[in-house]
């Protein structure tokens, strides 16, 4: 019966809430993921990749997109640990956001998702490289309640 | 506590303030750290200088990574302006009088010094490139 519950809890959750216009990610809940990965960008959602996603990205600090952002080894543990539980397949919270990419690919950006292209698909090239928004990694630039998990469509 | 008895220990506190002092303890505390450090490296290292950390700070070196050629790539050239990470988020201004919270924790220092160290430098900064750069940035 308690299994039942929680997996009658699970499947609410689970169920990828894209009424109205929007996507809604699970807020962060990781002191240590909010400072660290938000110093530098938006701290992203870890549902939005899958865990071995995570783990290549976590396991390859030193160069991390084109820089150095390696962290005190107990620190970085703790946020792999973090992202790699609540990945889109781990065992929190299934976004199928990265639903469908074959096993023995490991995307790295977020952008690169078939879905991610999807939900993109109406905003030209420019929109993202112009001065405000520099990159399709800025989410905030135009879901200004990204950070706390609300993309509202713009 | 006794306003007298505060006031001595405020008066007695600074008069212990030596070496390089930015009126700020735990910015003094790094910095002496450092010096230790450097004078370890070099017997005859003389001290930190601004004008040294200025010039580090403004150098194009292009010898690390190739999307941060220099300091000012994210800081811009002037250590009072805000800055953008190549993500799009601000930078706090490196100027101490712009941002006093600046070097004076020291995790964070040596955290922010080995990433980008090696992202613009490709090699970790000595211990008197780091003092002169504090030392240039806790005066401007």
């Amino acid at each position: 019966m308690r299994n039942l519950i929680l997996a009658a809890a699970l499947t609410l959750v689970a169920a990828p809430a894209l009424a109205e216009g929007g996507y809604r990610m699970p807020p962060l809940q990781n002191a240590a993921v909010t400072k660290e990965c938000g110093a530098c960008h938006m701290a992203f959602q870890p549902q939005f990749l899958p865990q071995r996603s995570w783990q290549a990205i976590m396991g390859n600090l030193s160069n991390h997109f084109g820089e150095n952002a390696a962290l005190p080894e107990a620190t970085r543990a703790e946020i792999e640990a973090y992202m790699v539980t609540n990945a889109s397949d781990g065992l929190t919270w299934k976004s199928g956001f990265a639903a469908g990419i074959p096993a023995d690919q490991i995307p790295l950006r977020i952008t690169e998702l078939p879905k991610w292209k999807r939900e993109h698909r109406e905003i030209g090239g420019a929109a993202f490289t112009s001065g405000k928004v520099k990159t399709p990694a800025n989410c905030v630039s135009c879901h200004a309640a990204a950070a706390s998990g609300f993309f509202e469509d713009d | 506590m006794n306003k007298t008895i505060l006031a001595a220990i405020v008066a007695a506190l600074s008069i212990l303030a030596v070496g390089p002092a930015t009126a700020e303890p735990a910015r003094d505390a790094i910095l002496a750290d450092l010096l230790l450090q450097a004078k370890t490296a070099d017997g005859g290292f003389g001290g930190f200088a601004a004008e040294r950390g200025k010039g580090f700070f403004l150098a194009s070196p292009a010898s690390g990574k190739p999307d941060t050629p220099s300091c000012t790539t994210c800081h811009t050239p002037s250590p009072q302006n805000t800055g953008k990470t190549r993500a799009g988020k601000e930078i706090k201004p490196m100027a101490v009088s712009a941002n006093p919270a600046r070097f004076t924790d020291p995790a964070e220092v040596e955290k922010w010094f080995g990433r980008n160290c090696n992202s613009v430098l490709g090699r970790d900064c000595t211990a008197a490139e780091k003092g002169d750069f504090i030392t240039f940035m806790a005066s401007q």
